[in-house]
């Protein structure tokens, strides 16, 4: 018994040094496209041409100046895009989740006529790929003059059969029947029981089918592609796609362009690295679910 | 809310047939309402446009004669058309490739996360998971200026060596290039789930295996890999599903990429010009809808193939 802990404590304190230079270099490597931003949303359009080191500032650090080229050009249509993307985020991300919690719930803790059918026909629509679905959405929505409306982006935002999947299986995990039994005995009807006893201890995985959905509506691309046509309504996405398609199709007259785009990726980042930084212990706990059991 | 709260039930042997009949109804009504919210939206945003995309794909609008029935015919020209085929045999072949790249460095990572503590060990989770907070158009802009010959790194690196740069986005070397741009985006979220899956182990059983003389690679091939079988199916159907449709990152480089990313580059690329740029939606939809069933296919012989371990669904 001795020796086994002795020999645990010895093998504790190794580093494993060539594992950890190992990912020193792929650390190097997934930071490199974040540094070549960094470094060069500092220059303006001639320090970008101007054939000196792109990976090392130029004498001209100008971070203040792009920015207030970026948030006024074209009528400060940038920072709309940037408040449009959080809409669309927000919005979409909290009635998926709503709707997901909601879903799993009732999947999980209801015996109730049609649930096997129905949950077998969800588990079926995980495979069906959500960009099949854009053109007839599109078509559907044009009959009804909903495209190039805010509508257009933020109601097929909200469905999520992965998030009601996940929410499932953990509250078919994470909520004991007793625990509600006991609820109701005590005389809390069905939507307090849900609300006050059974969300609570779902609250890992609602978090994280938030930050899912959400990072999902954020970084969506192909939907206001086909649905918008006015660049007042573009999320950040969008927009820096046309921009990118303007300053690459005339290349000398869209080299102004360049330094706005490139700033505009670095600021269009900043938000969700934030979010997923800053509420990093509620998510983890719940990103195990969907594999694990 | 009032309404549902539960009266105390009767406890003579008698009422309590009626009152569990009663309340089977009501589980049934609060399951229903519970899910039915979803349900609608699930209805009207993916049911719905499937069965439009598929009652689209079976007519053909002509400039003489107006829209007609033509049952399967769009789907005949979709499996001959040449531009359907080629952008259908890009995304397998590169499905091939990425998906083991992007989950093999993803596993290793996480084993290497998972069997080290320090504090540049945590420093690099963070790191390596970056990039999926960055939307995937903004990933590829952002490679897009590395590989570019006027602002990006390569061509100075290469003539320290006296190398000329390699040119990512030429026709022989675009498939390496959007490589690179999905496995930077995907294999850190990957390797996350994948370290949770780890992190969720008992490592009673590593000290169980120690005993029995397992060194670091056993524990690692024979404990920690089948443990995590059922992480490693989901993430695998997932990077299946995304890259059959991919989209994004060739509809951003083909600005770049001028003469080498054509509008039908990949299936979903064709099928949005097809609907969106030439307006001819029956077709698009077919497109769509037979790179859906594609994609079905190949997700449910996948899941055929590996149903002994225990997969997630």
């Amino acid at each position: 018994m001795t020796t086994v802990s002795r020999a645990g404590g010895r093998r504790r304190p190794q580093r494993h040094l060539p594992l950890q230079v190992l990912l020193g270099f792929l650390v190097v490597y997934f930071l490199v496209p974040f540094w070549w931003v960094i470094v060069n949303s500092s220059k303006d359009s001639p320090g970008l041409f101007s054939g000196g080191n792109t990976l090392w500032f130029t004498d001209n650090v100008d971070y203040l100046g792009n920015l207030e080229r970026l948030f006024t050009y074209d009528g400060g249509i940038y920072g709309r895009w940037i408040l449009n993307s959080t809409l669309y985020a927000l919005a979409g991300g909290l009635g998926a989740t709503i709707l997901a919690v909601m879903a799993g719930y009732g999947f999980a803790k209801y015996r109730f006529a049609g649930r096997r059918f129905s949950f077998s026909i969800l588990l079926g629509a995980l495979m069906v790929p959500g960009t099949a679905l854009v053109i007839p959405t599109f078509i559907m929505f044009s009959g009804l003059g909903l495209t190039n409306t805010i509508w257009a982006v933020i109601l097929p935002s909200l469905l999520n059969p992965f998030g009601v999947y996940l929410m499932h299986v953990y509250a078919r995990d994470a909520v004991p029947d007793e625990i509600l039994d006991a609820a109701r005995v005590d005389g809390a009807g069905e939507l307090r029981t849900f609300l006050r006893v059974a969300f609570p201890l779902m609250r890992p995985a609602v978090v994280t089918v938030l930050l899912l959905s959400a990072v999902a509506s954020w970084n969506n691309y192909f939907l206001p592609l086909a649905m918008l046509s006015d660049n007042r309504l573009f999320p950040v996405t969008v927009g820096l796609g046309v921009w990118q398609g303007i300053a690459s199709a005339n290349n000398s007259g869209g080299t102004s362009l360049w330094s706005l785009i490139i700033l505009g990726a670095l600021v269009s980042v900043v938000p969700l690295i934030i979010a997923f930084f800053t509420l990093q212990r509620h998510w983890r706990g719940g990103l195990s679910v969907g594999g694990l059991r | 809310m009032t309404l549902l709260i539960e009266e105390n039930p009767p406890r003579t042997e008698e009422k309590a047939k009626t009152t569990h009949g009663k309340v089977r109804l009501r589980e049934h009504l609060m399951g229903w309402l519970f899910v039915g919210p979803f349900g609608l939206v699930f209805l009207a945003f993916l049911i719905a446009p499937l069965a439009y995309a598929l009652y689209l794909s079976l007519f053909q609008k002509k400039l003489i004669g107006g829209t007609s029935f033509v049952f399967l015919d769009n789907y005949a020209k979709a499996f001959t058309d040449p531009s359907f085929l080629s952008g259908a045999w890009f995304v397998i072949r590169f499905a091939l490739f990425a998906i083991p790249l992007q989950i093999l460095l993803a596993l290793g990572m996480a084993l290497i996360l998972d069997a080290v503590t320090s504090v540049f060990i945590r420093f690099s989770r963070l790191m390596i998971f970056l990039p999926y907070a960055i939307p995937t158009v903004i990933g590829a802009v952002m490679w897009g200026f590395l590989y570019s010959k006027s602002f990006g790194p390569l061509t100075d690196i290469f003539a320290l060596f006296g190398g000329t740069a390699p040119d990512f986005f030429s026709k022989n070397l675009i498939f390496y290039g959007l490589l690179n741009v999905v496995t930077w985006q995907w294999a850190g979220y990957y390797m996350i789930i994948l370290y949770a899956a780890l992190q969720g182990i008992d490592p009673t059983l590593y000290e169980a295996a120690r005993m029995d003389g397992a060194g670091r690679w056993q524990i690692a091939l024979r404990i920690k890999i089948p443990l995590i079988a059922p992480a490693l199916v989901l993430i695998l159907v997932f990077s299946l599903i995304g890259t059959l449709q991919f989209f994004n990152e060739p509809q951003i480089l083909r600005y770049l990429a001028a003469g080498t990313i054509g509008p039908d580059f990949t299936p979903n690329m064709y099928a949005y010009s097809q609907a969106f740029k030439l307006a001819n939606f029956n077709y698009g939809s077919a497109i769509s809808f037979a790179l859906g069933g594609i994609v079905f296919a190949c997700v449910y012989a996948f899941l055929f193939f590996t149903r002994k371990r225990r997969s997630f669904l």
